[in-house]
Parts: structure tokens; sequence; C-alpha cells
């Protein structure tokens, strides 16, 4: 009975991690921005991928009860590639934003862009320093 | 109940076609970062495919693999940010 139920639980995980990523294609395909694409490829995939990795540590854990000895290593480095994934995946995307927007893309349709001021108020403060070093 | 070798098979083929239509942005993206953007998004996926091929055939190697690729991966997206960033090193 336990059994069952853990398999019923590995495939809603499964479920909800593969929607997630066909999320994350269409809006790659569907949005009109280099940042509305960056939203919903990054946060989608993230999101897709704890689950994932989830269905495969429960898993696991279930081998580990059953008394199978590679289901406690399967579960352990499975929760270091989770753990890696969310350590890098975001910050990649606040990376790539950041480039983004200092190369020159505009964002479609927005009204105010705050980060222009700070940006342009920062290249002025880079100027006058390296004027005064001059 | 069902194997769970077939529904990993099946899972890894929805990946698949997920990838597929990250290609289809990296192809057609008008400008640079559109590109970094659905390569990011192939290598997330690419990483969890990893972590599933590795639970479906039972080898604990794939999922180390899956591990240094995300942070090689992370390391690339890093650079090529900065690249497109200008500027000093």
């Amino acid at each position: 009975m336990l059994g069952l139920i853990i398999d019923i639980i590995v495939y809603i995980f499964l479920i909800i991690g593969v929607f997630f990523s066909f999320l994350a294609g269409f809006g790659l395909l569907r949005f009109p921005d280099v940042y509305t694409r960056l939203h919903a490829g990054t946060k989608c995939t993230t999101f897709g991928s704890i689950f994932i990795t989830g269905s495969v540590i429960i898993l696991g854990l279930k081998m580990w009860y059953l008394g199978s000895a590679d289901g406690s290593v399967l579960a352990i480095h499975t929760a270091g590639a989770l753990i890696a994934i969310l350590l890098t995946n975001p910050t990649g995307a606040h990376a790539i934003a950041r480039a983004a927007h200092k190369s020159g893309v505009k964002p479609v349709g927005a009204v105010v862009d705050g980060l222009d001021k700070v940006n342009r108020k920062t290249i002025k403060d880079q100027k006058e320093k390296m004027e005064e070093k001059k | 109940m069902i194997d769970y070798f077939n529904v990993y098979i099946i899972v890894l083929i929805a990946l698949l076609i997920c990838v597929i239509l990250a290609i289809i942005r990296v192809v057609l993206g008008p400008t640079a970062p559109d590109r970094i953007v659905g390569l990011d998004t192939i290598n997330t996926i690419v990483i969890s495919s990893m972590v599933i091929f590795g639970a479906a055939f039972r080898e604990i190697i794939y999922i180390d693999v899956a591990i240094v690729y995300a942070l090689l991966s992370f390391i690339s997206t890093l650079f090529i940010a900065k690249y497109l960033e200008g500027g000093d090193f």
C-alpha cells in the first residue's frame, strides 16, 4: 500500500515537471521580448527541474527503504544536482538580463526604464574618475 | 504497476521535444541575448534529463555528470554575459 502511494507521488511529480518544461518551451517561442523570454525560460525550467529531481529523490528513498544500498547514493547525488541547479540558474539569468540591458536591447512596450538612469549615472561617474586621474 | 523504466523513457522523449522548441528559438532569435536565453534553457533541460537517464538505467555516474555539467554551463553562461556587456575583464 505504501509503495503504491509513493509510486503515485513520483508520477505526479514527473507530470508537473514535464508540464512546466513545456511551458518554458512555448514561452520561449511566444513571448515578444528578451526579458519576457528570460522570465519564461528560466523560472519555468527551474521549477520543473525541482519537481523532476524531487521525483528521483523520492524513488531513491523508496529503494533505500526497501533494502537496496544504491538507493541512498541515488538520492544523495540527485540532491547535490538539485542544489547545483538552484544555485546556478537564477544567477545566470540575472547576468544575462544585465548584459542584455547593457548591450542596448530595450524592453518592448515599457513606459519607465529605471535601470537606464542608473547605468547612465555610473558611466558618468566612471568618466569623471578617469578625467580626475588624468 | 507500470515499470519505472518505460515511464522515464517517455519523460525523456517529452524533454527532448522541449529542447527542440528551445533550439527553434536559438535559430530564429533576432538578437544575441535571445540565443543565449535559448542556450541557458537547453542547459537546464539537459541537466534534468541526465538525472532522469541515471534513474532509468540505475547508473549513479550519469548524475555526477549532471552536477559537473551544471557548474560548467553556469561558468560559460557568465562568461558569455560578460562578453556581451563589453568593457574590461
